[in-house]
């Protein structure tokens, strides 16, 4: 394909073809303020942070929203647009809560940033803050609408990449704000709790419970309940899973995850897990050692693969185990048992 | 999976039956759902319940459950007489088509509309629709393999995509969703009793020798005994010894009065978990194994794409690896095990399996890849059979249409089937420890169609008694149209009304898998 070359404030820049302004000059390092624009999403033009002056177009076309073509002078930092860029910005700031310290989306905030970029210190207009209560229906995540800034991200992920569309923008203009059909709770409403939308909000206003706390370190693994087998990152802190996000890369799922995948995991970290070997007498479970357990199970199979021959012996291996585990269960039940009965809940 | 994930949103149209897929599959339900309102993909979908998909869905067949081959040879017969056929296909690609003929010509779209319940003319619309299109794909689960007749069901559909030559191409195929992360590669392994790793028949002498000689023991000649047949056999006392990784039987398997019964049985039982699951309260030894977030490895998914599994917590207590623990059993018992790491043995299933050849640790870093993959150069396999069929030519097998082994009577007069819940998995072992999930879903319900309900005075939210020959349960009635007139359907998640109890171990002769999904059921309200 043919690269397309334009200049940026007098530096020129490759464009592959199709590409926005936006996404071409973002490619190249160079930061235009944005809110609204998502790479998973269709160019939407709401925030008009990303507004440019472009060489033989009238007014300030926004970046997201223009394709390039070839030899095109763009310029993203003159007066004119800084102007027009920080006025919008204050609008948006006048009724954000301003704070950002007891934020969870500190320091990775969108509007953070390119308030920022814009140098927006003081708002020179009144403050206001808008009513509406949070929607806290659903266990995994909270709706704060005083952070919201109407980038419609969410109500897109909802219908673009889900194609579901549980939410969608309600009345207009200052009182304009998200909501499901008919302003049901998010809880009440055909939503499927796939948290997708708090991935994609550039601010705090849709954040997952107790997602305050910041991974230490991040491991890519596969989900551990259908068979999709969708790639996932872990955000671990204090060996418990603190975050789950999509891999964006990742070719089966691109960075979507159901409820079960983003939220069902922890799990792992259940008091109720199984942590020393455990030796049935008199009928009771008992706690036992490593070398006790697998002694008696080691003469118990000896004596009945002498008795019986190894054929009185059976294994179920499993669905949930890995290649290799499953590859090594088998092989122990048919070399070592010498068994050929071995099986597992395929069929279930 | 004959085909990839991705293809979805490249299918013309695209046949789903016995697949709730957003449920039960909400990554590929959403790639339906953005094929149908995006790609313009024609949805057709067959069954029971007005699942969510058929929101999307230009047709809705509303089969009763146990029917589908019948409604699968309708359309055939519609194809046919219609001349929709590929026949350039037919004679190139496959063989067998006049025996499986007599099946398909006598079931008329009015004869099946008798049968399924389905109107001759949407059998007829759906016919058209599938054989019309370039690239139609069939997507099917449980819903058509746990059958007494489970083994016809799929063998009519891929007739079906034989006949329409939708095998061998991008966007189409035959597309069994696998229901557990790793169900694949636990088959690919070689974890059934009938073939060793890579799917060689234990029979086959030359493929035991292959292993025999890497494994250093003379291998058993004859196939094993599958797991229903296993818990039977450990019931009578012929299997003495039960060994399971991973598995809850307890909750999972049919008629599960007789199941825990025969593990009450069995003479030495060892379940290696990480939870006591029902099944591991029956256990004489029980092993802590690790969860998913805790080992290194990887896993198959549904496409056949096996992918990485990267350790991300330290095991709790002491708790250990699985491969440590099978490696350290076989040991003490006399057999030599010398694995350093998941990745060693990786490296023997490279040698060992021809489809898993090229598959390795480093190779699938980062996308993953899909077998078969024969050497280290080569990219996988997106779909399948593209130039011939695994056996050379694709055989036609004859589906005459047979009941399910029970169907609803005076005593139990409603049809039960079962499936499962978005919000919760399998036994719920690992959702059930989720609060938010039993928040959203706090399960242990039965749908009933309101008519259904109004003849039994039952109010939506009651309590009421399912019942079947072999047991029976209390549940909160769902009052619901999603279920036809007829039928009642329970998820199978939960050890509190466990659908199992209730459900048939009738048993397909080939596949040996159960009929999960019909049974006859008796509902009353409980005072």
């Amino acid at each position: 394909m043919e690269e397309i070359k334009f200049t940026i404030d007098g530096q020129e820049v490759t464009a592959k073809p199709g590409q926005s302004v936006l996404e071409a000059t973002l490619a190249a390092g160079i930061y235009i303020p944005n809110l609204c624009y998502d790479p998973k999403l269709e160019p939407y033009g709401g925030c008009r942070l990303c507004v440019v002056e472009i060489e033989g177009m009238r007014g300030l076309p926004t970046a997201c929203t223009t394709k390039v073509t070839p030899g095109m002078k763009v310029r993203s930092e003159t007066p004119e647009v800084h102007q027009v860029r920080k006025i919008t910005m204050e609008l948006l700031v006048a009724d954000h809560p301003l704070e950002c310290l007891t934020c969870s989306l500190n320091q990775r905030c969108d509007l953070q940033k390119a308030a920022a970029f814009l140098g927006v210190d003081q708002s020179r207009l009144r403050r206001s803050e808008r009513a509406l209560a949070n929607d806290e229906s659903n266990p995994f995540f909270v709706r704060d609408f005083k952070k919201c800034i109407l980038c419609a991200r969410c109500v897109r992920v909802c219908s673009e990449v889900r194609g579901l569309g549980a939410i969608d923008m309600a009345k207009r203009g200052y009182e304009a704000f998200i909501s499901p059909f008919a302003g049901l709770p998010i809880a009440d409403s055909i939503c499927e709790s796939c948290g997708e939308c708090v991935d994609h909000c550039p601010t705090g206003a849709l954040y997952v419970r107790g997602e305050a706390i910041l991974p230490g370190k991040e491991v890519k693994t596969i989900c551990p309940y259908c068979g999709v087998g969708c790639q996932m990152v872990l955000g671990i802190r204090q060996n418990r899973i603190v975050k789950v996000l999509g891999d964006l890369t990742y070719p089966v799922n691109s960075g979507s995850l159901c409820v079960k995948g983003r939220f069902g995991l922890d799990f792992a970290s259940s008091e109720d897990r199984l942590k020393t070997p455990l030796i049935k007498k008199n009928g009771q479970l008992v706690e036992a050692t490593w070398d006790e357990a697998l002694d008696l199970v080691a003469s118990r199979f000896k004596e009945i693969k002498k008795k019986h021959g190894g054929q009185a012996i059976a294994g179920l291996c499993s669905a949930k185990a890995t290649n290799e585990e499953n590859y090594l269960f088998q092989k122990f039940i048919r070399a070592g048992a010498g068994s050929p009965h071995i099986d597992h809940c395929a069929r279930l | 999976m004959t085909n990839s994930i991705s293809e979805f949103e490249t299918a013309d149209t695209v046949f789903i039956i016995g697949s709730n897929t957003t449920e039960a599959h909400p990554i590929i339900g959403l790639k339906l759902r953005r094929a149908a309102l995006f790609h313009g993909a024609k949805i057709i979908v067959a069954d029971p319940r007005r699942i969510d998909i058929t929101q999307v869905a230009k047709l809705h067949l509303r089969q009763r459950s146990g029917t589908d081959v019948a409604l699968i040879n309708a359309m055939m017969n519609v194809i046919l007489a219609e001349g929709l056929e590929d026949k350039n296909f037919i004679a190139e690609r496959t063989e067998g088509l006049e025996d499986a003929l007599p099946a398909i010509k006598e079931m008329t779209p009015e004869r099946a509309e008798k049968i399924t319940g389905v109107p001759a003319e949407n059998i007829r619309q759906a016919g058209r629709m599938f054989a019309q299109a370039d690239r139609a794909s069939i997507v099917y689960a449980m819903g058509i393999t746990q059958h007494s007749h489970g083994t016809d069901n799929v063998k009519a559909l891929c007739n079906l995509a034989m006949l329409t030559g939708n095998l061998g191409k991008e966007g189409a195929g035959v597309n069994p969703l696998r229901g557990q992360n790793n169900v694949q590669g636990a088959c690919d392994m070689g974890g059934l009793p009938n073939v060793l790793p890579g799917y060689k028949p234990v029979t086959d002498e030359a493929a035991r020798k292959v292993f025999e000689e890497a494994w250093g023991v003379k291998l058993p000649e004859k196939p094993g005994l599958t797991m229903i047949e296993m818990l039977n056999a450990a019931e009578k006392g012929e299997i003495k010894a039960l060994f399971i990784m991973g598995e809850n039987p307890a909750l999972s398997d049919p008629n599960l009065n007789h199941t825990r019964h025969a593990l009450d049985q069995c003479e030495f039982l060892v379940v290696q978990d990480i939870f006591l699951t029902e099944t591991a309260q029956f256990a004489d030894v029980v092993l802590p194994g690790a969860s998913f977030a805790e080992k290194d490895g990887t896993f198959t998914n549904t496409e056949r794409r096996v992918g990485r599994v990267r350790q991300a917590l330290t095991l709790p207590g002491q708790a250990r690896q699985d491969w440590q623990i099978i490696q350290d059993l076989s040991n003490r018992m006399g057999y030599a095990m010398k694995y350093d790491s998941p990745r060693q043995i990786l490296e023997e299933i490279n040698q060992l399996v021809p489809q898993y050849a090229g598959i390795t640790w480093y190779r699938i870093e980062k996308k993953g890849i899909q077998w078969p993959c024969p050497d280290t150069s080569h990219p996988g396999t997106k779909f399948l059979h593209q130039d011939k069929f695994t056996r050379g030519k694709g055989k036609f097998h004859p589906t005459p249409f047979i009941e399910s082994a029970e169907l609803p009577d005076k005593k139990y007069p409603l049809l039960l089937t079962t499936g499962r819940q978005l919000y919760h998995f399998h036994t719920s072992t690992m959702t059930g420890r989720v609060e938010g999930l039993e928040e959203l879903c706090p399960g242990g319900s039965v749908e009933i169609n309101p008519e259904d309900a109004a003849g039994l005075e039952i109010m939506d939210g009651e309590k009421v008694e399912v019942a079947s020959r072999r047991g029976k349960v209390e549940a909160i009635a769902l009052v619901t149209e999603k279920v036809p007139k007829g039928t009642i359907f329970m998820p199978f998640h939960f050890a509190a009304a466990p659908a199992n109890m209730l459900t048939n171990d009738a048993l397909d002769p080939t596949a040996k898998i159960p009929e999960l999904k019909v049974c006859a059921a008796a509902v009353r309200k409980v005072a």
